[in-house]
């Protein structure tokens, strides 16, 4: 198994040369110049030389890009352009805030996807599990952004239960301004949820061994548990972890909306003021955490499903004896 | 001997898009206190149907029963209500289903899924079960140590054993083997259903075996019960139907039985196929296939009716009529 999470990691690194790589020349290639965005228009030429310089943006592309990936294998992220801050100590600051944010989509997205995929699947082509299943549709299609005006205008404008903006100080105050941003941003993983499970249970539902469980007694409610469910969690969890990879990278818009202090918004940010290192930073630490998840998510496999880790121990076996 | 269970005039129908499909037309049968039963016919004929209806299992949508009495132990069940049900299914009838490769739930340990039917029907503690669970192995001829594994590290004849273990651990008086062995190694075949025999005895449990191999039924049965076309057209002490079968569909089968220099694992004994259960032939259903078939066999179904003591035969010819 360690051996198999370091593979992994290594898988990284071919990674992340490449979306640097992308990033840093796509930057570069878009008009607009980091120095007079930082100066302003009316700035002296001589001003915009000798930052031009400080910031080494005078020397070819591909000198600057080798110069950041050297400075990245220290583990050194470089400084925003904009403010001389440290890029990472600015990514750790905003980055808990997304994780919290994702979190609560996703949670969101179980809490509701999950009852309504298994009964959409238990009641199969009945009025329910058509309503579920368009609702779901629907859940999928919807905008994120707009689904967040449409809870800012109703609960935070007319009917004043909930923050609209920002992130609120103390436990229920972070809680109570998480609920619309976690909401609109869930809404759309709900749907995918819901629709994986509704058809993931159907693939189980009529397995043989269900009906040896139904010949042993067993109570409806743990067969949906315990034989159904459990038997169908390997393609649920396979989205969920998606989503959830997504959630961490792509909450720019929900961000954005309720003026969430999270990565998602500095990436923006740092787009809007070319500043290279922020956004290449992001990326990095973006792409880690993501990888981390898929990590996370393949060992979870093997703790659902009993053959799975079988094949992993066959494996490792046979990854010894090739003295690997 | 006492009764154990007794079916009567039993309809099950499946309402599928295609049709009304009629697997189980008008059957009765009766079962004494640790005798078997051989439930002997085609595929389709509506054995596992049967069975099921007397689990009260049959998948509903698309399954129904439609009429009949199924009574256990002195009680009807069909009117138990579903948690009363629950407490016969398990406990005093236990069901074996055909394929045994996918009859156990691959996420759980076999000890769990032993353990699971007596923790539902015993007042033990979840270790309490788990240790009743290795006995269970144990009896099955499977080492209690395997209780931890999981189904995929089991061949099919162990996983048969282990769905064997389950169905027993909790001493029901009824056991229904739907083709228990169909599915295995021949090799296999034979061992697998020697065991079940020896628990069936040892346990004192009444078995209603579900089969097409006459062989099979020779070895292990008191009682035959040859199934057509959703009817039950032969029945009797399996000494009275193999000397003396009345009905052309069991001299059919008898005349089918392989011999060891054929290689005939299924039996295919009679011109013709199985009707279309969604459009069963007026009159006797095997009318079609029979060489006998006269007039009033295409136009009456025949009344069951007494060979001597309880066999019993559904045919015109037999009844002399044609
Ligand atoms: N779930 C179902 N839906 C529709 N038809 C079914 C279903 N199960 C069985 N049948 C039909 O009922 C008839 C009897 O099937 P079955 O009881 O399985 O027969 P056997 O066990 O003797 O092979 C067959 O024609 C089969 O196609
Ligand atoms: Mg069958």
């Amino acid at each position: 198994m360690h051996k198999y999470v370091l593979k992994r990691f290594a898988m990284l690194i071919p990674v992340l040369i490449g979306v640097t790589f992308i990033v840093f020349f796509i930057l570069a290639l878009t008009p607009g110049d980091p120095v007079t965005i930082i100066l302003g228009d009316n700035a002296t030429a001589e001003n915009i030389a000798k930052l031009t310089e400080e910031l080494g943006l005078d020397d070819p592309l591909l000198v600057r890009y080798g110069r950041y990936m050297l400075n990245l294998l220290k583990g050194d992220l470089g400084k925003s352009y904009s403010n001389q801050l440290s890029v990472a100590d600015q990514i750790l600051e905003r980055f808990p805030n997304t994780f919290i944010l994702a979190v609560a989509a996703i949670l969101v997205a179980l809490i509701i996807g999950i009852p309504v995929g298994i009964i959409s699947a238990k009641k199969q082509y009945t009025w329910l599990d058509n309503t579920f299943m368009v609702l779901a549709l629907v859940g999928v299609s919807m905008p994120v952004f707009w689904l967040g005006l449409v809870l800012v205008i109703v609960f935070s404008l007319n009917l004043r239960w909930l923050p609209s903006q920002g992130m609120g100080q103390g436990f229920m105050g972070i809680l109570k301004s998480l609920v619309l941003p976690a909401v609109s941003l869930g809404a759309g993983s709900a749907a995918m949820v819901a629709r994986m499970t509704r058809s993931s249970m159907l693939e189980v539902i009529r397995q043989d061994y269900i009906d040896t469980a139904r010949a042993k007694g067993v109570k409806e409610s743990t067969i949906t548990i315990r034989h159904m469910l459990k038997n169908a969690l390997i393609p649920i969890i396979t989205v969920v972890g998606l989503q959830f990879g997504q959630l961490l990278g792509g909450a720019v818009l929900t961000e954005t909306v309720f003026s969430w202090p999270g990565l998602g918004r500095f990436m923006v940010e740092a787009i809007k003021k070319k500043d290279t290192p922020s956004v290449l930073g992001s990326v990095i630490f973006l792409s880690v955490a993501f990888s981390i998840v898929n990590l996370l998510i393949d060992i979870l496999y093997a703790y659902v499903d009993p053959r799975i880790k079988s094949q992993y121990k066959v494996q490792s076996a046979l990854g010894r004896r090739r003295g690997e | 001997m006492a009764e154990l269970l007794e079916v009567r005039d039993l309809f099950i129908r499946y309402e599928t898009v295609d049709g009304v499909v009629e697997a189980v037309n008008g059957i009765s049968l009766k079962l004494d206190k640790s005798s078997t039963l051989g439930l002997v016919g085609e595929t389709g004929a509506g054995k596992t149907t049967l069975a099921k209806g007397i689990m009260r299992l049959v998948p509903n949508p698309p399954g129904k029963i439609t009429k009949g009495e199924i009574i256990f132990n002195g009680k009807d069940i069909l009117k138990l209500s579903e948690a009363d049900m629950r407490k016969v299914r398990g406990k005093e009838i236990s069901m074996i289903f055909q394929d045994p490769m996918t009859s156990l739930n691959p996420v759980m340990t076999v000890g769990e899924q032993i353990a699971e039917v007596i923790s539902i029907h015993e007042k033990v503690s979840s270790k309490g079960a788990m240790e009743k669970a290795k006995e269970m192995l144990e009896m099955v001829g499977i080492p209690a140590e395997r209780a931890e594994e999981y189904p995929h590290q089991f061949s099919g004849g162990m996983k048969q054993r282990v769905i064997i273990a389950i169905a027993l651990a909790c001493n029901p008086s009824l056991l229904i083997a739907d083709e228990p062995t169909t599915a295995l190694d021949v090799t296999i075949q034979a061992q697998v259903l020697d065991m079940m025999k020896k628990l069936k005895d040892k346990l004192n449990t009444s078995m209603i075996l579900i089969t097409h191999d006459l062989g099979v039924v020779t070895q292990t049965c008191d009682y035959v019960a040859i199934m057509y076309a959703g009817e039950i057209v032969e029945y009797g002490s399996l000494r009275d139907v193999f000397k003396n079968p009345q009905h052309p569909y069991t001299n059919g089968l008898f005349g089918s039985i392989p011999s060891l220099a054929e290689d005939v694992d299924r039996l295919k004994p009679i011109k013709g196929l199985m009707p279309d259960p969604t459009n069963l032939p007026k009159g006797c259903k095997f009318n079609p296939r029979c060489e006998y078939a006269e007039e009033i066999c295409r136009c009456q179904s025949p009344e069951t009716t007494e060979v001597k003591g309880i066999h019993v035969v559904k045919c015109f010819k037999a009844q002399g009529l044609v």
